[in-house]
Parts: C-alpha cells; structure tokens; sequence
C-alpha cells in the first residue's frame, strides 16, 4: 500500500491532498512514516524504524498500524496497486 | 498584438454588488487590474445605488446606472449609447445570469458602436438553464440530479414521493434551499415562486464534496483555461467563502466535454457535486465568471484577462499550468464613504 504520489505534505505535519482539497494535521511520528511512505519505504522498514525509535512492542505496533491504515484510507490517502 | 494595445482600455463591468452573495464584477476587475494593469480604465455599470462597487473608487473610474433586464433592450441599447459617448467604451464584460440575454440581444448593436462582448449565443444560455439542465444532462452524458419543475404547491407532493427528502428547492434563476420536510419545501415553494416566477424546481440532493470549476470556452469546442475549486468554508447562502484549488483529471475532463458539448463562448462555471463514489453531479452551470475568478488569476491563468484578449480576436492557445492548493479567504470590510457620493448615483445614476 502506497501514500498517493501527489500528496503534499510539509514538516510541521501539513497534509494536503491536492485532488480532493482536503487537508490534514499529523503529529511528528505521523508525518515521519508518511515521509517514509512517500520515500517508497516498505511497511517492514517502516515498522522497524518504529520499533528502534520507540518504546513500543510488536503487537501493540501492528495494532496501531492497521488503525493507521484504515485512516489513511478513510481520508482517501491510499493509492491501491 | 501587443501588451500595450490592452494598457489603456476602457471596460464596462457589470456585477459590482460585492456583498453576502456577491457578484463578479469586483472580482473580475481585479483580475483584469492585475493582468492588463492600471492603465485600464473600469466603467461600473450598476442596478442600484448599494452595489459596494460602485464606491471602490481604486477599483472603478466611474460607474452608471443601467436599466434592469426587465426594461428590456432598447432601454438598455438607449443607455449605453450615452454611456459610450462620455467613456468611448472598447469592451463590456456582462457578469449576471439575468441581464445576459439582453447583452447577448443587442451584441451586434455594441459592435457597431464599437464595444466588443465575448458572450454565448442564446441557444448556449437556454440550454443550461436550471429548467433544462436535467434534459441537457441526459442528451450528453453527464450526471445531473433528478429533479422536477414545479407550477403548483400541489406538485410538490408528487416531486417528494418522486424523489424523497431532503429535496434542493431552487428559484429559476437565483436561490436554493433544503428542505428535510414539507413544511420548509413549502415556505421554499412560495418564496422562491414570489421572487423568481415558475417554474420553482426541487432536485434530488446529492450528499458529497462541493466543487466549482471556472473555465473559459473558445466558442469551437474547447476551453484555453479551467481551473478546479474545492470550497472549503460555505456560508448560508451556499456560496464558497473560502475555496482551494484542486487538481483531478476527471474535473478538467468534465469542463472539457461541457465544452465541446456546447462549444460554450467565453467564461461559465460548473457546479458539481462529488458523492462518496466518486461520481460527479452536475448541480448548475452558471453562463458567466463566479465570484471567486481572481482565484484564477492568482492561480496562473487569468481568465478575465484572457477573455479580454480573445473579445479583441486573439486565439491563445490552452492554458495547462496552475498553483494547486492556492487558496481564498473572503472578508467583510466596512467601507466609509460620504454620503454625497450616495446621493450623486442615487439622484445622478452617475458617480
């Protein structure tokens, strides 16, 4: 699954996604992993990225993840290959 | 043709009510200020003495009162004349649904006096008509909500068992509202019947994302601009207050059918609706700029200015770039003025 490739997003945690006009506020970890998304990073590299950075354990990480997703859906992010 | 030949034009500009539910016309001076520069000089042509407009002396040279459509064309050709004596006016740029026909009417008569227009024909106008637009969309493919034409309270009933609440009640020219029940239809019914005539029409509602899309017909079947506005702030009224533009493929592809649908002249606006699949409805296609076209000039492709440039027989070619995510935020100003100048357009028609 990838972040659309015309989503715009700035340091401070903006997203904008131009085709819709709809605009978000992500906090710091949200706007690292759309970076990484942005990158091409897949979701492993992602998670384990999370994983060294954070107090967080596999389980509760891949249960967040899966939120994540569903949001990231939901706000119609999401480019399906 | 060169840029200096545009430098010191002098256009009349109609819609000069700036206000809750504004006009054009101040916006497209704007654009115009901003494109062909200060050198033009902007004659308001006004309906009536509160237009804000006609008091924005930075904006506008001078303004005259012209008659209302009702008055007909020759009230309206009489005026003109002797507004063109005083101005020698090189173009008029008509920003109302309603005085169009008229404008379009007497078009050959403002050439031969030298005043150039870039309008639609008459058979462009009718066809988008909020009356028509359900036949126009099923003759050419495009979306539109159902909707039925209303000369009597009693066909209300029919138009709700039709299409089911809540229904978009809309005037024939101006004004929709909601209704949820049919006690708001019918207060819609009856104010919207005793302001604009019959038929008052009731639409399908379509639950979604509010998009406008301004563009620019050629008059051939193509448009040199169009730019895509999602709004993002919507007053009472309907009206985007504030509005971002977007890019999506579908949005440029939609104008570019209406376009050569119709082989639609000079500015038009698309309302669309776009539902939780995706689709996109056609709501209203309004003849004319919106009230928001300096997006497009701050967006890169000046409209109004173009407009102008192709009313004196240039051809650009399309316009394909533009800021996405460039946005607008309207806002009220309480303008001080002396109550002379009231008094002048008020007794004058003039100021």
């Amino acid at each position: 699954m990838k972040i659309k490739k015309n989503i715009a997003t700035s340091e401070n945690g903006f997203i904008f996604n131009p085709a819709t006009g709809d605009s978000f506020s992500g906090n710091a970890i949200a706007t690292d992993i759309i970076g990484a998304m942005k990158n091409g990073d897949s979701e492993a590299v992602i998670k384990q990225s999370i994983l060294d950075k954070y107090e967080v354990t596999p389980e509760q990480l891949n249960r967040d993840w899966d939120d994540w997703i569903i949001q990231l859906k939901e706000a119609n992010l999401l480019e399906f290959e | 043709m060169t840029a200096d030949r545009y430098a010191n034009l002098c256009i009349g500009i109609t819609g000069l009510n700036a206000n809750d539910n504004p006009g054009p016309g101040i916006a497209v001076i704007r654009a115009l200020r901003a494109g062909l520069g200060d050198g033009i000089r902007i004659i308001g042509l006004s309906y009536e003495s509160m237009e804000p407009g006609i008091y924005m002396h930075e904006l506008v040279n001078k303004t005259y009162q012209i008659p209302y459509p009702t008055a007909g064309t020759a009230a309206l050709l009489e005026r003109l004349a002797y507004i063109n004596e005083q101005e020698k006016l090189d173009l008029i740029i008509p920003n109302f649904d309603s005085e169009l026909y008229n404008f379009i009417r007497i078009s050959a008569q403002l050439q031969q006096m030298g005043i150039r227009t870039f309008l639609p024909s008459h058979e462009q106008l009718a066809l988008r008509e909020k009356v028509n637009l359900s036949d126009f969309g099923k003759q050419h493919g495009f979306n539109v909500p159902a909707d039925r034409k209303l000369f009597r309270i009693d066909e209300l009933k029919k138009a709700k068992d039709d299409l089911s609440f809540p229904l978009m009640i809309k005037g024939k020219f101006y004004e929709a509202y909601v209704a949820y029940t049919m006690d708001q239809a019918i207060k819609a019914f009856h104010q919207l019947s005793a302001t604009w005539g019959y038929p008052v029409i009731a639409q399908q509602h379509i639950k979604g994302t509010e998009i406008n899309i301004a563009a620019l017909g050629d008059g051939n079947g193509g448009n040199i601009s169009i730019i895509p506005m999602r709004k993002l702030y919507i007053t009472d009224k309907g009206k985007a207050w504030a509005g971002v533009t977007i890019e999506d493929p579908k949005l440029i592809a939609l104008a570019n059918q209406f376009a050569k649908a119709t082989n639609w002249r000079g500015g038009y606006e698309l309302e669309v609706m776009r539902d939780a699949d995706d689709n996109l409805f056609i709501l209203e296609i309004n003849p004319r700029f919106p009230a928001w076209i300096y997006l497009t000039a701050a967006a890169g492709q000046n409209q109004p200015e173009t407009l102008v440039k192709m009313a004196f027989g240039e051809t650009p070619g399309p316009m394909n770039e533009y800021q996405v995510g460039k946005l607008f935020i309207r806002y009220s100003w309480d303008h001080v003025v002396d109550i002379a100048d009231f008094q002048q357009i008020s007794a004058r028609g003039e100021l």
